[in-house]
């Protein structure tokens, strides 16, 4: 916790006023957090409860959103997870205050670089090294005091005590690479920026963060925006730019909004604009808001849509450290790697060398999201293994059956003689690393260790640190078929390449996904990436067939399944499924499939034997949609009478005639 | 380069913030003021996600397309809302009630698959869900035109017709956003 709230006062009563911190970043707000703040204002003030309420940004824990940290009596402070307003009014009243709750929301002690102290994350907090995360979900993003009370600026100090070559020097030595996905070594591009002829430099922050899978650096900006301000500074300082932009997506809103309140705040503490801590440094920044174009994370596409121009990037070289925005040369970093910066300067070179391994140092934050039992951020050293990253923080696969506390699924069975089964195990198929430019490993490849190296050899790139985690339940015809759809749609359509090739390769995709592929589409596919690999004038298109390609090679015998067999083995592609009930067509007479679906029809049966009627549905398969509503209306009671079947019957009787 | 170029993203956001979005009139005005055609400006605005040329619905729904939601099976919860309404994501239903949209993640991963319906999140959806939310919309629009025809200006859209009135009419595609 900051340090002014454990020796904050109340100015009348003299008492002190410990903080209860709500994370209300997105990911909290989408659950509910806004809720939990509000009931928690108000209750605090009508039971004149000795707490002050703050807004700060995610710890990372988004699995157990809204998250709440209260700080003790003794100066400890407690995190507490899955609330909603009621249970927030609940614990205020009982068991906020104490040293040691016991409680089902109750997660474990806050460490100061915001780990959360328990026995279930032990593993997690082994493995976890948090370096730009340090503040998240810690600091108020809102507040520039409370920043620079957890050593804020300090670094920019530092730094202006050194020339600019001794900068450019330290980042170079620490080994530094973008984190924007391609790992180019930062102190090279700062220092030919440096070095090219052009007096307005630019410094370009992007977090046009695009990947489907990645949220990495919008948490960041909204938990922390001022250490982002503060790596743009020094970069400034370091490369001779007067002028930064802050290039981030329309679709962040708040992202927006908290990168604004930043940049106003350090304008009025004079850390922005003319002789910045009075010395000769001039600079500062301004948000350009993007609209919405995936491509233009690619940085000469986004030099083209800050222009005013359509978003298409052009050929490299001249690089944009050379002549970039305006023919000005331009550093463009990603978020993460400016935010390392502050942490190379303050702790030197040798510090940071001292993480990771010899040719990735430092750490990586990914985003763990898919079947994992705790979507969210973590940030490892790289070179931690898949394994590591999967099991130790994020919580191994999802639990099907696994209750949050104070959500108990309501029994709302007819009687008790409908059980509902336990819903079968997830087990791990694949994992997708690196969005739409990334591709997927088996679980073969969960010992990689994750660097730049490892990733590139195994046919992948970082990317911008989405991990997707996949179960049996995922086809990875679909998968592959999803990312490339993603970048077709994106593709700005100025190369052949990419614009035709990749079409043609998600029709062929397509048709495989409806059962009309053959053997030669699987070839088809291999040799059009290969022309998308080779011809394609950005890494836009360049990368697009990674996650087809990966799919293909890791598993092939799914996508024979669908060519020959016209068989989804993951019960995903809806040409080649049908749903239907089990055995005798169910002989319950709940109907509450019956009443939701046009498709389902139910007759009364006799059983001879015992002389007694029942009940029996069937799903009429030529007016099945495979809207799935009737699988979830039969296990909202407490039953799993529908099952997915492959291949699909229409299929089945073609086969036949 | 003109200068003055670089303002053109930042006119056309801030021309969709007042009017909800970029009417053809303002594109002219636009193209005036920067000394270059109004076919310039369509050729950037149409280039991003973000700008829309025909008035929204009063409804907006977007269904998330992100990578955590698509494994949880938003494809399924975007078919039902495309049945419900009649309409493919990126139309606006006939009587301008009702928006689809499909899009980039926004950002609920933990609650996938997940519906933003009028700027609020609907989280774990399913097919039955969709439904659910569809009709407390048309349930509130209901109410409101009840509330409306007291004062005499009554049978203006009544929610979005099940089926019918799709495609043709039902306006020019808002495109996928991210």
């Amino acid at each position: 916790m900051p340090a002014d709230v454990k020796g904050a006062r109340d100015g009348a009563g003299g008492e002190r006023l410990r903080a209860i911190a709500v994370g209300t970043a997105t990911c909290g707000r989408s659950v509910g957090a806004l809720e939990v703040l509000e009931a928690l204002r108000v209750e605090i003030a009508e039971l004149g409860l000795p707490y002050r309420l703050v807004e700060v940004g995610c710890l990372g824990h988004c699995y157990a959103e809204p998250l709440v940290t209260v700080e003790a009596p003794s100066g400890r402070v407690n995190a507490f997870g899955y609330l909603d307003a009621v249970a927030a009014r609940y614990l205020l009243r009982t068991c906020f205050g104490e040293e040691e709750p016991e409680s089902d929301f109750y997660l474990g002690r806050l460490e100061d670089d915001g780990a959360i102290a328990s026995e279930a994350l032990a593993a997690r907090n082994a493995l976890e090294r948090r370096v730009v995360m340090e503040n998240c979900g810690i600091v108020d993003p809102c507040s520039i005091d409370d920043y620079r009370r957890r050593g804020g600026y300090e670094a920019l100090r530092r730094a202006l005590e050194l020339s600019p070559d001794d900068v450019i020097e330290e980042i170079a030595q620490a080994g530094l690479r973008g984190r924007g996905g391609a790992g180019f070594p930062t102190g090279v591009k700062w220092r030919a920026c440096r070095e090219a002829d052009g007096a307005e430099k630019v410094i370009v922050c992007n977090a046009d963060e695009g990947d489907p899978g990645s949220f990495v650096d919008r948490v960041i900006i909204e938990s922390d925006p001022h250490a982002v301000l503060e790596g743009m500074l020094i970069a400034g300082y370091a490369v001779g730019a007067r002028e930064g932009r802050v290039y981030v997506r329309a679709e962040y809103p708040l992202a927006v909004d908290r990168m604004r309140q930043a940049i106003r705040q350090a304008r009025d503490a004079r850390l922005l604009g003319e002789d910045v801590l009075g010395a000769a440094l001039s600079f500062d920044v301004d948000v350009f808001e993007a609209a919405g174009a995936f491509v233009c994370g690619e940085e000469t596409a986004l030099i083209a849509s800050m222009e005013g121009r359509r978003g298409e990037p052009r050929l490299r070289p001249p690089y944009p450290a050379e002549r970039g925005f305006l023919d000005r040369p331009t550093v463009i970093d990603n978020v993460k790697t400016l935010a390392y910066v502050r942490h190379i300067i303050e702790r030197g070179a040798r510090w940071f060398r001292g993480i990771g391994t010899a040719s990735s140092p430092g750490t990586g934050v990914f985003c763990l999201t898919g079947k994992v039992a705790r979507p969210g951020l973590v940030e490892v050293p790289l070179g931690s293994t898949l394994r590591a990253i999967l099991y130790d923080a994020g919580g191994g696969m999802v639990d099907p059956n696994a209750e949050k506390p104070g959500r108990e699924t309501p029994n709302i069975g007819n009687g008790g003689y409908c059980t509902r089964p336990r819903a079968p195990e997830t087990v791990f198929k694949a994992i997708q690393i690196g969005g739409p430019s990334g591709g997927f490993l088996p679980a073969s490849a969960l010992d990689l260790p994750v660097d730049f190296e490892s990733l590139r050899d195994a046919g992948i790139i970082m990317g911008s640190g989405g991990m997707v985690v996949m179960s049996q339940d995922d086809c990875m015809v679909e998968m592959a078929r999803y990312f490339l759809e993603f970048t077709q749609s994106e593709s700005c359509g100025k190369c052949v390449p990419c614009r035709v090739g990749g079409q043609l390769m998600l029709d062929i995709l397509g048709a495989v996904a409806r059962g009309e592929g053959s053997e030669e589409s699987l070839e088809a596919l291999r040799s059009l990436a290969v022309h998308l690999r080779r011809a394609s004038a950005c890494n836009l298109g360049r990368t697009a067939p990674s996650p087809v390609i990966t799919a293909l090679r890791f598993f092939e015998d799914e996508f024979r399944a669908h060519v020959e067999r016209r068989m989804c083995p993951a019960l995903v592609c809806r040409d080649l499924i049908s749903y239907e009930f089990e055995d005798v067509g169910c002989t319950s007479a709940c109907e509450q499939c019956s009443v939701v679906c046009e498709a389902i029809t139910s007759a009364l049966g006799y059983d001879g034997l015992s002389g007694r009627m029942y009940r029996t549905h069937e799903i009429d398969d030529d007016l099945c949609v495979r809207c799935a509503i009737c699988v979830d209306s039969c296990a909202g009671v407490n039953h799993r009478a529908v099952r997915k079947v492959t291949p699909a019957k229409r299929q089945r009787t073609k086969g036949g005639a | 380069m003109d200068a003055k170029r670089e303002s053109l993203l930042p006119t056309l956001q801030a021309v969709q913030r007042e009017h909800g979005y970029v009417p053809d009139e303002q594109v002219g005005k636009i193209a005036a003021s920067l000394g270059i055609t109004k076919a310039d400006v369509y050729a950037v605005a149409s280039f991003y996600g973000q700008f829309r040329f025909n008035p929204p619905g009063r409804h907006s729904v977007k269904v998330c397309a992100g990578t955590a939601c698509h494994v949880r099976g938003s494809a399924l919860i975007l078919d039902e809302w495309s049945r419900l309404l009649g309409i493919e994501p990126g139309q606006t239903t006939a009587d301008g009630a009702f928006d689809l949209e499909r899009v980039a993640c926004i950002g609920c991963c933990s609650v996938a698959p997940a519906v933003m319906v009028d700027g609020e999140v609907h989280g774990c959806m399913s097919s039955a869900e969709v439904r659910t939310v569809f009709n407390e919309v048309c349930a509130g629009d209901e109410r409101a035109r009840r509330a409306a025809g007291a004062d005499g200006d009554a049978g203006e859209g009544n929610g979005a017709g099940r089926g019918d009135g799709a495609g043709d009419s039902a306006g020019r595609g808002v495109g996928d956003a991210g």
